[in-house]
């Protein structure tokens, strides 16, 4: 079990420098979303479900909505 | 060269007080006595079966009524700075979704819904609550904006909603200032059988009330952004 949170743990990581770093904006607010995902699997293998759920479905659905409509009224490219 | 001195001093000081703050606490040992009070006491207490459920709700009951508040002001913001704008066009799309976003969505859409409400009514038994629930609700509604353009909720209702379920929690708390043992929140109806969905007395009715006003105000927050945003200026 603690192999498998430390291979997640690595790929938020990775996702997080991504997100960071990525000119096209969609695909960094998708490296989130997927960031997102990875922290409520780890909530669950910390046996904490509730936070889980909350995190899985703000975090990773409505947040990442919101941020799409954002850069779809903006430039969707980094200069 | 009189500044770097003094800054390093002062930076000094900082680290040596943060050390000495956060050595005086045990490492690795168990430094909260009130999770194990929880732990011991919540089922008999208060008769939910989800602990988590009976902190929320029942031990930091008022605490979660600042939360919805909290939640209720941010939708309110959001609505309020996006009417500051201008004036609501229609909704235009560059492409229209496809067959199978348009077919697919109407089949998921009452499980979603159905997903949402078993979560948020079965919160004090199993993991997930109002917020969970609610929040899934609002998704599926999101998932209805994004497949058909010209779909719209109705705000009147979804205020009413909003509005109703607010009231229910706030009377349901203040109603307990009148039963004998006076205080906010009083869990004042009886039990029931442990681990059955008519338990926990006035955790289950707080719970659906606050999973439909979460629901209506993230639903509220979506057709906001979507319909708003997107209507104005959308000819770029």
């Amino acid at each position: 079990m603690i192999y498998v949170a430390w291979v997640l743990i690595i790929f938020m990581i990775a996702l997080s420098i991504l997100a960071i770093e990525l000119k096209n904006l969609i695909a960094a607010v998708v490296a989130m979303g997927a960031v997102s995902l990875i922290i409520s699997v780890l909530f669950l293998l910390l046996q904490a479900p509730d936070v889980a759920m909350a995190e899985a479905s703000i975090g990773a659905a409505l947040t990442m909505i919101i941020y799409v409509i954002g850069v779809r009224q903006t430039e969707r490219r980094e200069e | 060269m009189i500044r770097k001195v003094v800054y390093s001093i002062f930076l000094a000081i900082i680290v040596l007080s943060l050390v000495l703050f956060f050595a005086a606490f045990p490492f690795g040992k168990n430094k909260m006595t009130v999770g194990k009070y929880y732990i011991d006491h919540g089922v008999q207490q208060t008769g939910a079966a989800n602990i988590v459920t009976s902190v929320v709700l029942d031990y930091r009951g008022f605490d979660t009524l600042g939360e919805v508040s909290v939640l209720f002001a941010a939708a309110a913001g959001v609505g309020v700075l996006l009417h500051m704008i201008g004036e609501r066009r229609e909704r235009k799309v560059k492409v229209p979704p496809n067959f199978v976003v348009r077919v697919g969505s109407r089949i998921v859409f009452p499980f979603i819904l159905l997903f949402g409400v078993y979560i948020f009514v079965h919160g004090h038994l199993t993991p997930g609550g109002g917020f969970q629930g609610g929040s899934i609700i609002a998704s599926g509604f999101l998932l209805l904006y994004l497949a058909y353009p010209n779909y719209k909720l109705k705000r009147g209702g979804l205020a009413a909603i909003e509005g109703l379920a607010g009231l229910t929690f706030v009377t349901l708390g203040l109603y307990g200032l009148l039963t004998p043992k006076v205080s906010f929140l009083y869990n004042f109806l009886p039990m029931g059988v442990f681990n059955t969905l008519v338990s926990a007395g006035i955790l289950p009715i707080i719970y659906v009330a606050i999973g439909f006003k979460v629901a209506s105000e993230f639903a509220g927050i979506i057709d906001d952004m979507i319909c708003d945003v997107m209507c104005r200026g959308g000819e770029k």
